[in-house]
């Protein structure tokens, strides 16, 4: 088993001083002022995402120090643990310093039926097979594998940052992070360039236009009988 | 109010009480680990289910409000087999280690898998393994163990009021830790260890000490500080192994601070096990007799005013009594029993009592604070104001240091500034106190032991009555106390008497050779060096400051080796029984006064405890026997010029909140404490 930290003490080497920037500040206040007065702690989740990506355009790596978390317990005058039990219950806050691209494969079952293990071992190549949870020495790649990502439909799937690479197989994959690693941003979605989630090879449903139904307003409703003068006849 | 039934007894129960609260009131016993009355509800163990009639499923009784009409059956066959499963999940992870776990004999967990346990696993796999967390000195972990209940975690956000400890990373992977490694910044975490139902969390200092079944208990009542928390000795032979609160809703409900139950270590060291006598500037072993000679040779021909006494701060009251009672035979009127110099009046008892109570503080809607820093000097007290403050509506005021009491307040000065800003109605907070119905003003030592003390506490008195504290129905006056013995010095009148000295008057005295004998009972914890050449006898139990200046030892009994009376700050006269003897030769302290004014030619009337409390109970006629609590009857203040006050700034009289006295001194443990908040990184790093 590779020497994984645990997830409930702190990491050591992080920066000593973390600040909003005056940007993030920004950002940060909208957060806080979605949510009414003396339930500020609510926006922590937010703005412990803002911090990771401010992390994110200073140093290139998406993660969340914990100088960041006392920063953004400060802001919401929560105790710091508060926000420690947050940071590290959803994985999607990294503790832990992670690559300038960080590789989530999802390894769950319907990714794993489809191949999985092929983008995952693309993945821990490219990052030099460094243990996962580690980075890679050119500091490009950290490798982690991830339960389903809701995106089963296009099995396998890769998380990259913002987006989620899809359809892939070994080679894919490759390509991808090759383009990555060249600073390059490879486009989302289906490798095999199918439509979101369309069926591959093309529509097999719903293949004709239907024929058109004009539009007809439900039919005005039928005016109050009107009261007739020569009903006695 | 709700009528339900539980198992075919029908039960009323408030509006807003649980299920489970409602089994308990029809006498049924619910398993339980993460419930705990004390604490919010946290409802995940799920130890406590019971089925509902109409409920599709079992339900957790802890965390499900009653209603009316409801039928709950605790103990069918469905209940049974759910507790079962619920104790089947929490063993799988449990490492089942009890011949080796400090709680055996005395855990939740083994008691309840008794009842509902299976007598073999069905776990094949692996447990988890959780790396144990370091805390500090007091409190060790274990947190394999850990059942996750929170109750640890719901216990230091609450009740002491240090959120540090949480529940990170989740499903398989939660832990209870600091997250960042340091050692629990709490007065109180001690209680931890006794709320926590499995062997997560025990005591360091106790690790594989003694198990539960071997202790002799004892009901004692502390004597570290003057909130008088009931606790119960544990000892095994002739040690004191442990301490433990007793449950005594108006004192300490279930709560002791870890001074209390963990200086017990002290009373093993540094012990004064025989009298000892100087001898050329020496200090050698002696004889009773030799003592009590040398004693008696210094004594002969001199005059009453002459001789002094001072009363330490852990002195039971029976040694109290007696030694005044010897000082009044021996002519000297120059006794005092406030070795801090507190300018207290004690002509009233109520100027010198917390007289709201600490139950009452639950009353109380707004507060003062005046030279206290009560997290420090009274833990137990100060997390009832912490609970006060939770509950909302609770405006504080503070005047002296802004220092972290737990609870947020209005810092109003620093020194007496502020409260003349009250006098002459220019403060704000004036207006906030007065709209307040049950206002209390808290005045603590740190403000009296000062030359203008006596001011302050006029000044405190008169803006008590300003602000309407002071009523037939509710008095909002209150003193903090901070030493175990001065209210019951002050009851039985141990004060200067006739134009005897005064503390300040003794130490003058003795520098300039005017006091030649001065009798300290217990007094460590005063400038020795002002005691001049005077022959100073040192009746203790500990070799600290006073036995290191003494020419006399004679070695006396702590807190927890007599029967003993001590009154709390509220004036609330409890007694402790003696656990073990004193060590060695030592006895109790109101027999060697006994024995001493035998040698003396002052013999003493009483020989037996019930005589010498029947001469407590003369001389504190109409205050030993009070009422605790109760409205004002006289508006009238005490003594002293409000208007004379200084102007520099209150300090809390405890620097040090593990080393107050000589025990804390002794006690290893206390000075590991102190040592973590002098440098918490240090022991973290450990
Ligand atoms: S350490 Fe003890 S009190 Fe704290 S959560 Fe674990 S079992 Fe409960
Ligand atoms: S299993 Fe991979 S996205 Fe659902
Ligand atoms: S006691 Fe009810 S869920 Fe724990």
């Amino acid at each position: 088993m590779t020497d994984r930290a645990s997830p409930a003490a702190a990491y050591e080497g992080g920066p000593d001083n973390f600040a909003f920037s005056e940007a993030t500040r920004k950002l940060a206040e909208k957060q806080i002022a979605k949510y009414p007065e003396g339930k500020q702690a609510s926006a922590v989740k937010g703005l412990l995402d803002l911090a990771m990506r401010q992390m994110e355009d200073e140093t290139g790596s998406r993660w969340l120090p914990r100088a960041a978390m006392d920063h953004v317990a400060g802001i919401l005058g929560m105790a710091p643990i508060r926000v420690y039990e947050v940071a590290s219950f959803y994985t999607m806050f990294k503790t832990r310093p992670v690559g300038r691209h960080h590789l989530q494969v999802c390894t769950t079952t319907p990714c794993w039926l489809r191949g999985s293990d092929a983008v995952l071992a693309a993945c821990r190549r490219a990052a030099g097979n460094v243990p996962d949870g580690t980075v890679s020495e050119d500091g490009e790649f950290s490798v982690e594998e991830v339960e389903c990502l809701g995106a089963c439909v296009n099995a396998p799937v890769l998380w990259v940052g913002d987006y989620f690479y899809e359809d892939l197989d070994g080679q894919a994959t490759e390509r991808i992070l090759e383009a990555l690693k060249r600073g390059e941003h490879p486009a989302p979605g289906s490798a095999k360039g199918r439509q979101t989630s369309a069926p591959e090879g093309g529509p097999t449903t719903l293949k004709e236009v239907p024929p058109h139904q004009p539009y007809r307003p439900d039919p005005p409703a039928p005016e109050p009988a009107a009261p007739q003068a020569d009903a006695g006849e | 109010m709700p009528k339900l039934t539980v198992d075919g007894i029908e039960v009323e129960v408030p509006p807003g009480a649980t299920v489970l609260q409602a089994c308990e009131m029809a006498g049924k016993e619910i398993p339980r680990f993460c419930y705990h009355e004390r604490l919010s509800i946290a409802g995940n163990c799920r130890m406590c289910l019971v089925e509902l009639e109409k409920a599709p499923k079992p339900i957790a009784s802890c965390a499900y409000p009653v209603a009316d009409n409801m039928v709950v059956h605790t103990d069918t066959p469905t209940v049974r087999a759910a507790r079962r499963g619920v104790m089947e999940f929490l063993l799988i992870n449990h490492p089942l280690d009890c011949p080796i776990c400090d709680q055996g004999g005395e855990c939740d967990l083994q008691d309840q898998a008794m009842g509902y346990g299976f007598d073999h696993s069905r776990y094949a796999e692996n447990k988890r393994a959780v790396k144990d967390k370091e805390l500090g000195p007091l409190i060790k972990t274990s947190m394999n163990r850990c059942i996750h209940c929170t109750r640890c975690v719901r216990f230091a956000t609450e009740v002491a009021g240090v959120p540090e400890l949480g529940a990170t990373g989740r499903g398989e992977q939660m832990e209870i830790g600091t997250y960042v490694e340091h050692a629990l910044t709490s007065e109180l975490s001690g209680n931890m260890i006794d709320l926590c139902p499995v062997g997560a969390l025990t005591s360091k200092p106790y690790a594989f000490v003694a198990r539960p079944w071997e202790l002799v208990r004892t009901d004692g009542i502390d004597a570290t500080d003057a909130v008088g928390s009931n606790i119960r000795i544990d000892s095994r032979g002739p040690q004191v192994l442990r301490i433990l609160p007793r449950l005594n809703e108006a004192v300490n409900e279930e709560w002791i601070s870890d001074k209390a139950r963990f200086s017990v270590d002290g009373l093993t060291r540094r012990r004064l096990d025989r009298p000892w006598m100087r001898e050329g500037g020496k200090l050698r072993p002696a004889s009773w007799a030799e003592a009590f000679a040398a004693i008696a040779a210094r004594a002969s021909g001199l005059g009453g005013d002459r001789i002094a006494a001072l009363a330490g701060d852990m002195a039971d009251l029976e040694s109290m009594v007696a030694l005044r009672d010897l000082m009044a035979a021996l002519g000297s009127g120059n006794i005092d029993c406030r070795q801090d110099g507190a300018r207290i009046d004690a002509s009233r008892r109520d100027f010198y009592l917390f007289n709201s109570t600490i139950a009452g503080i639950e009353r109380a809607d707004a507060a003062l604070l005046i030279g206290t820093n009560p997290r420090r000097e009274a833990a137990v007290l100060n997390s009832r104001l912490r609970k006060r403050w939770l509950a909302g509506r609770f405006p504080i005021g503070v005047i002296g240091e802004a220092a972290d009491l737990t609870y947020g307040y209005e810092h109003l000065g620093d020194g007496p500034a502020a409260l003349t800003a009250l006098l002459d109605g220019s403060a704000a907070f004036l207006e906030t106190l007065k709209a307040a119905k049950h206002p209390m003003v808290i005045v603590g030592q740190g403000a009296l032991a000062r030359p203008d003390g006596a001011a302050v506490l006029a000044a405190a008195w008169t803006v008590a009555r300003e602000i309407g504290a002071l009523s037939e129905e509710w008095h909002g006056f209150n003193m903090l106390h901070t030493a175990a013995a001065r209210v019951g010095a002050l009851d039985i009148g141990f004060l200067p008497h006739g134009d005897g000295r005064g503390r300040d008057g003794i130490l003058a005295g003795c520098e300039q050779g005017d006091v030649d004998l001065v009798w300290l009972l217990g007094a460590d914890e005063i400038p020795m060096e002002r005691l001049g050449r005077a022959f100073v006898v040192y009746q203790g139990h500990h070799g600290d400051a006073g036995a290191k200046r003494a020419d006399v030892i004679l070695p006396g009994a702590a807190y927890v080796e007599k029967d003993g009376t001590w009154l709390n700050t509220e004036g609330r006269l409890q007694q402790g029984f003696r656990a073990v003897f004193p060590p060695g030769e030592a006895k109790e302290d109101w027999a060697i006064i006994r024995a001493a004014s035998a040698v003396l030619g002052a013999t003493l009337s009483y020989n037996d405890l019930a005589g010498v409390r029947a001469r407590a109970a003369a001389l504190g006629a109409g205050r030993l026997d009070a009422p605790v609590g109760g409205g004002c009857a006289d508006l009238g203040g005490p003594s002293g010029d409000p208007r004379a006050l200084a102007t520099d700034a209150f300090a809390s009289p405890v620097r040090d909140f593990y080393r107050t006295d000589p025990i804390g001194r002794a006690s290893p443990t206390m000075a590991a404490c102190a040592a973590t908040v002098a440098a918490p990184e240090a022991v973290a790093a450990e």
